[in-house]
């Protein structure tokens, strides 16, 4: 599993150079999460993107498209060469996520809307009795959009237990640190006083992710997973710098980031 | 096609086809949901939640929540039915109406409600005026502007059967109910009211009415109007349009909406991408918020009125003799 999320940072390192555009930072903090999910917890059928029974999964911080296309690909949704044409004029894997990519759901890049599409498909997945999970990834810095605390207060006040949310604090946005643009702390307390259950982890253990993972359906609120994270994780020279954000590499910095990611293994 | 214009029509808000008719999909068993953020009782789905407890959901002041659950829903197969004011649907919910549900061509259908100048008390904040503008730059979107009670019932089942995203316009006040039952509606396809060949009257929603009350005068007194109904606003009948300027060469539009990017900006970029050679004018809100008042009075203070549009109607007429 470790092996497989290095070969994920790679894979963005590689598409998001070929690209000469794209989201770093975001990316790599959310590789371990993913990884897990899809390849531990998931219940998704790469042959068959349709199946009635599926997991859903939203990726509501969008910008952070490089990962899951890796993950989709690694899953077997599309070949892992097909990565390279990302951002490329007509290429399905744009710059934010969009339906024509086979295993994602709906298009995302607007911050703060993630949450409420969890909410429709987790409330509809009750109504029709159907026991599909629905997970919803979001950013630390998107918890600054007001629509999200709509979407929470309606998960917690219809006991969506179906419903997973995962916050990436890794607490960077674009313009600095979370805590310094527009703090949302007390994070945790502010999910608990919207009626959720709440769990804080390291977002790169792969071990507490799927303990965490396996543990939340047991309860009648929906569940946030705060994964304390560190932006640009797996590269020393991006780690935890806001500028990494939305930088492309330059061919220096790409050699010097490979090498980094070979020596890991 | 005659017209009972007349004081004794029957008349009732356009607001009340729309729960009518999310009561008859769900007589058929329909898989819809219909949601609501707080303003159930006006926009008439108390009717259906009544009836269908289960198919209603109330989310709460909270429109832009209401848009991405609708989104939600629509992607587990079931079509939301969504309504609130326009103002807070089409205006707060902009970019969660562009960036999840067009984007992703989700089937979602909206019901934008309390449309238009005849909110009236309520003053320029719910007076929405620019959910045409706002609507219509979407790739995806479907608009209809149903005219009265019976076309509102149309207009929502004809929703039920597009697939994907559907805006339609309601209105608050009770309108004279001048279409019948079994008047044809097919979306993208203006129908013709009034057969004519001096000028032509382009409208929807129910301030139509008043332009069909001026045309059967100006009748009367020996002119030929044709009246389009463009109860479809996207797509545009195109071809209605270039009919009427070849055929009639003018056209006056009646819209309740401001003067930029509604039904009468729709018209004349047809005739302007057209080449038509055609007299073209427009009563419209003139870029400006208005203010409280009597629906009547506002209608008064904005021209919408049989006098003005008579007025204007004779002017293009003389205009286009004068001109030839």
């Amino acid at each position: 599993m470790k092996i497989l999320a290095n070969n994920i940072r790679k894979d963005i390192v590689n598409m998001i150079f070929e690209a000469g555009s794209g989201h770093l930072g975001g990316s790599l903090s959310l590789v371990e999460f993913l990884t897990a999910l899809y390849f531990e917890k998931l219940k998704h059928d790469p042959d068959n993107p349709d199946w009635q029974e599926r997991d859903r999964v939203i990726l509501s911080k969008g910008h952070a498209a490089p990962v899951l296309y890796s993950v989709l690909a690694r899953a077997g949704y599309f070949p892992v060469k097909h990565l390279l044409s990302l951002r490329k004029l007509n290429s399905d894997l744009e710059g934010h996520p969009n339906i024509k990519t086979p295993g994602i759901e709906v298009g995302t890049g607007s911050l703060g809307q993630g949450l409420s599409i969890g909410c429709g498909l987790a409330l509809s997945f009750k109504k029709k009795m159907m026991s599909n999970i629905t997970y919803v990834i979001m950013g630390d810095g998107e918890l600054q959009e007001g629509q999200n605390w709509e979407a929470a207060m309606f998960a917690g006040n219809n006991n969506l237990n179906n419903l997973v949310a995962f916050v990436d604090w890794n607490d960077l946005q674009i313009d600095g640190k979370v805590s310094e643009v527009n703090g949302i702390e007390p994070l945790e307390a502010k999910w608990k006083a919207f009626n959720w259950n709440t769990r804080v982890i390291d977002g790169h253990n792969i071990d507490e992710i799927i303990k965490t993972l396996n543990s939340g359906a047991d309860s009648v609120k929906p569940l946030v997973i705060i994964g304390k994270t560190i932006k640009g994780k797996g590269i020393s020279f991006m780690e935890d710098k806001a500028e990494w954000h939305g930088k492309p590499l330059n061919k220096e910095l790409y050699i010097k980031a490979m090498e980094q990611l070979e020596i890991e293994i | 096609m005659k017209f009972d214009t007349g004081q004794s029509i029957e008349k009732i808000a356009t607001r009340f086809g729309y729960s009518e008719a999310l009561i008859r999909l769900l007589d058929q068993n329909k898989d819809i949901l219909v949601l609501d953020a707080d303003l159930a009782k006006s926009t008439t789905t108390s009717l259906v939640q009544d009836r269908y407890p289960d198919h209603f959901v109330d989310v709460g002041i909270a429109e832009q929540n209401l848009v991405g659950i609708a989104a939600g829903i629509s992607l587990n197969g079931t079509t939301p039915f969504i309504s609130t004011y326009a103002a807070f649907l089409a205006g707060r919910a902009f970019d969660q109406i562009r960036t999840t549900v067009c984007y992703s061509n989700l089937n979602v259908k909206f019901a934008g409600m309390h449309t238009g100048i005849t909110v009236g008390e309520d003053g320029p904040t719910h007076q929405m005026l620019e959910d045409i503008a706002l609507m219509r730059v979407l790739p995806n979107m479907t608009i209809l502007n149903p005219c009265d009670y019976n076309e509102a019932v149309k207009a929502t089942l004809a929703a039920d059967n597009l697939k994907g995203p559907v805006y339609i316009r309601f209105v608050r006040e009770s309108t004279e109910v001048f279409t019948k039952k079994n008047d044809r509606f097919v979306v993208g396809e203006a129908n013709e009211l009034l057969k004519g060949k001096d000028l032509t009257f382009i409208s929807s929603g129910p301030i139509l009415y008043k332009a069909l009350q001026a045309a059967e005068e100006l009748i009367n007194e020996g002119y030929s109007i044709r009246v389009l109904n463009f109860h479809t606003i996207k797509p545009l009948d195109n071809d209605a349009i270039i009919k009427a300027a070849m055929e009639t060469k003018g056209i006056l539009v009646i819209d309740e909406h401001q003067i930029y990017g509604g039904l009468g900006t729709a018209v004349s970029e047809v005739i302007a991408m057209n080449n038509l050679d055609v007299l073209y004018k427009l009563i419209a809100v003139e870029d400006r918020f208005l203010t409280s008042g009597k629906p009547e009075e506002l209608l008064n203070m904005t021209g919408f009125t049989k006098e003005n549009i008579k007025r204007i109607a004779k002017e293009m007429i003389t205009q286009k003799k004068s001109g030839t």
